[in-house]
């Protein structure tokens, strides 16, 4: 399902402009159509991927994920977003080969509420398909102690993918700053990865509010304790505004397969559900807000306050769209929200 | 693996200045800190250096880091496993896994752990008067150490490699109190100084360490912000035979900024640690256009008159650049002369600038005779003139622990 919002007046503008310049080369369809084209390419997708079986059939139920399904549902999720085909079409306009690509997966939950190892060799597959060397892939956290836990094997060196915490390397000597960060970056994004896919989970945060996309690159960063007053606000949008990592964010890949609606950071099996889903975006401040509104109308379900009643609205969203930070959008209307 | 603290044929950095460079490896960063170092031996204050004979960091985590976890004091339990943290007044509410703003205090399913205790990144044997303390022992040595975090992120520290990381991601020693007890003895300290980092956050490795100094005579010195709760104060500077307190600015919104902090209860330390009797000296760093102006100054002169009493020492150091506050000049000597006029004309008696080599300012006079009393050269005391806690030549008394 295509969720259509109302077109703002910029957005009407430039497909107006769009339109207007289809019509003078003849190649156009209708100024309707053009300006429709022209909203949507001013808008940042964000696509919802479901698969209600993704842990098998109602006949077979189970607690593990499909690793086939899973392979399935990313698929559908990444040409739905790139509007390709097939996948490896999607996949080549992210990535080229050569590249370094470093997967910031979020661990911290242990096994119940983290990454999924199946949804990452499921990245890994379609990125080597694209043309990237297993060893040039490295799938990392803070600590390899945490990604252990999460279930994922720690593997350095040698001809295969890479998997490892930043406690194997260590953080760069010297400070980087922007606003109110000033930390040491992991040499894995630094000298390991020219491209960053960030893999985080989808879940409420007692601090923060919601951990999703922005939240995780807390993991990047050698001093996240220093960060968390105020709601992490404008700690969060700061960071992510650090060169350093953005311009080597290519797609955020939302692991809401288990999703928590309330009391995290840490696993609380009797705040979680269920999702089965995916949730994948370019855009990662479109992607928190979307994912913020989900665990919203969960916490309604279950009868919770919202997170503003509750003190702990995530204002570090609005703040990474602002002006100042411009990492992505919060705007409803400039939001191209697909469901599959 | 973590090894036992050994400072074998490492003395100290300040005494051995010149030994500290063949200890330095020779990226930049090292460069700059033995830069620092020597910088230290000349007259800048309290940088620390890594964990003498602690092997280069591999990065591995050790089993061994169970050696360090030990149950917090200070602190309540709240539902869902969340933790309030009642060592200082950031009452910082930590969730299961999570750690507190320190960094090195974390909730593990409920219970909160201390990761810090017997920890220790950074060793050194330094002269007292590098805390400074002017009016603790004069001439005598401190076995001093420190562990990794800190409850504020002052954007001016000189430690900020250790204070501000994570224990794990610096070298470590493992260093009971009973050890460090020991090495102070074999390298004739009568003194054990915490200190470099923030002590705060590690409360009760000092509270330990202060106890089995004090069983083997050995006493014990804290180098603080004083960004802490009352019966946490209490409890863990209590057990100090001194206390230097950094106060970082008069004012709330410089603490706001500048320092993460706040001034009130730091201010409210400083009351009660008098109320109880300890021995505290005042250190002011003066970072210009920020915390040096006329009105400041003369409001914290007043304030310690009337809440300490006019026998605090004050120290107004020279702030470098360093960390993250990078684009302000090394304070003028002649705005640290200035302050010391205003704090003097204010009345207080021992009012020192410090970082400033060679000062007559960094030397002890007789409030009410003006004579020299203790002459200090760098961090060494070379002439000390009080006898009996006295002036010998007006017999005014002078405040302070002196002897041993």
């Amino acid at each position: 399902m295509n969720t259509m919002h109302d077109t703002s007046r910029r957005d009407f503008l430039k497909g107006t402009l769009a339109g207007a310049a289809l019509l003078r080369s003849g190649r156009g369809t209708g100024l309707l159509a053009a300006a429709e084209e022209g909203a949507a390419l001013a808008k940042s997708r964000v696509v919802i991927a479901h698969d209600a079986l993704l842990r098998g059939t109602a006949s077979t139920p189970g607690s593990g994920v499909d690793s086939r399904r899973m392979l399935a549902l990313l698929d559908r999720a990444v040409q739905a977003l790139f509007d390709r085909d097939r996948p490896i079409e999607a996949w080549k306009k992210l990535v080229r080969p050569g590249e370094m690509v470093g997967l910031k997966v979020n661990t911290l939950g242990g096994r119940g509420i983290s990454t999924n190892p199946q949804l990452v060799e499921a990245i890994c597959e379609r990125l080597q398909e694209a043309g990237i060397e297993a060893a040039n892939i490295v799938v990392w956290d803070r600590s390899s102690d945490e990604l252990e836990r999460a279930g994922f094997h720690v593997s350095m060196g040698g001809n295969r993918v890479q998997c490892f915490g930043t406690d194997r390397v260590d953080y760069e000597q010297d400070l980087v700053t922007w606003g109110s960060i000033g930390s040491r970056l992991s040499k894995i994004l630094t000298q390991r990865s020219n491209v960053l896919i960030n893999v985080p989970v989808l879940k409420d945060h007692d601090g923060a509010g919601v951990t999703i996309a922005l939240k995780n690159m807390y993991g990047v960063i050698h001093n996240p304790n220093k960060y968390h007053p105020d709601g992490c606000d404008p700690f969060i949008a700061d960071l992510n505004v650090l060169p350093e990592i953005r311009t080597r964010m290519r797609l955020t890949i939302c692991d809401a397969t288990t999703a928590m609606y309330e009391g995290g950071p840490a696993y609380k099996p009797e705040h979680s559900w269920r999702a089965n889903s995916l949730i994948v975006s370019q855009d990662p401040v479109a992607l928190d807000s979307t994912g913020w509104q989900i665990i919203e109308r969960k916490r309604a379900e279950h009868g919770l306050k919202t997170l503003e009643a509750d003190g702990r609205a995530p204002r570090y969203i609005a703040t990474a769209a602002d002006a100042q930070h411009r990492v992505g959008t919060n705007d409803p209307a400039r939001i191209s929200t697909i469901e599959i | 693996m973590y090894r036992e603290l050994d400072v074998q044929g490492a003395v100290s950095l300040d005494v051995l200045g010149d030994k500290t460079l063949s200890r330095c490896s020779l990226d930049r960063r090292s460069f700059l800190k033995c830069a620092l170092a020597t910088g230290a031996a000349l007259g800048m204050s309290e940088v620390a250096e890594p964990a003498v004979g602690a092997a280069p960091w591999t990065g591995q985590q050790s089993p061994d880091d169970s050696r360090f976890v030990v149950e917090a004091k200070f602190y309540e339990k709240l539902e869902n496993r969340k933790i309030k943290c009642k060592l200082c007044p950031r009452e910082c509410k930590v969730g299961d896994r999570e750690r507190g703003y320190c960094g090195v205090r974390e909730n593990r399913g409920g219970t909160y752990y201390t990761v810090v205790h017997s920890r220790v990144c950074a060793a050194h044997v330094d002269p007292v008067e590098k805390k400074p303390l002017f009016h603790y022992l004069p001439g005598s040595l401190a076995f001093s150490i420190a562990t990794a975090g800190c409850n504020v992120n002052c954007k001016f520290c000189q430690n900020w490699d250790i204070s501000q990381s994570r224990p794990e991601q610096i070298p470590a020693d493992y260093a009971p109190p009973q050890r460090v007890v020991e090495l102070a003895k074999q390298y004739s300290c009568p003194t054990i100084a915490y200190t470099y980092s923030e002590p705060v956050i590690f409360s009760e490795y000092l509270m330990d360490t202060a106890d089995a100094g004090h069983a083997a005579d050995v006493r014990s010195i804290v180098v603080s912000n004083g960004y802490m709760q009352e019966e946490a104060l209490k409890a863990a500077y209590g057990k100090m035979d001194a206390v230097k307190i950094d106060l970082k600015s008069f004012s709330e919104s410089y603490y706001q900024k500048v320092v993460t902090g706040e001034l009130k209860p730091v201010l409210d330390s400083l009351v009660t640690l008098k109320k109880i009797g300890k021995w505290t000296e005042i250190v002011y760093l003066m970072v210009p256009t920020l915390n040096d102006s006329e009105t400041e100054i003369r409001g914290l002169a007043q304030w310690i008159k009337t809440n300490l009493g006019v026998d605090v020492p004050l120290h107004f150091t020279q702030y470098h650049p360093e960390y993250l506050l990078k684009n302000l000049p090394i304070t003028p000597v002649p705005t640290l002369e200035r302050s010391k006029a205003i704090a003097d004309a204010e009345g207080l008696h021992y009012v020192y600038i410090g970082n400033v080599p060679g000062h007559p300012a960094q030397n002890t006079y007789c409030p009410k005779c003006k004579r020299l009393l203790v002459e200090r050269v760098g961090f060494t005391a070379s002439q000390m003139l009080i006898r009996n806690g006295s002036c010998p030549f007006c017999q005014h008394p002078i405040p302070g622990v002196w002897h041993t």
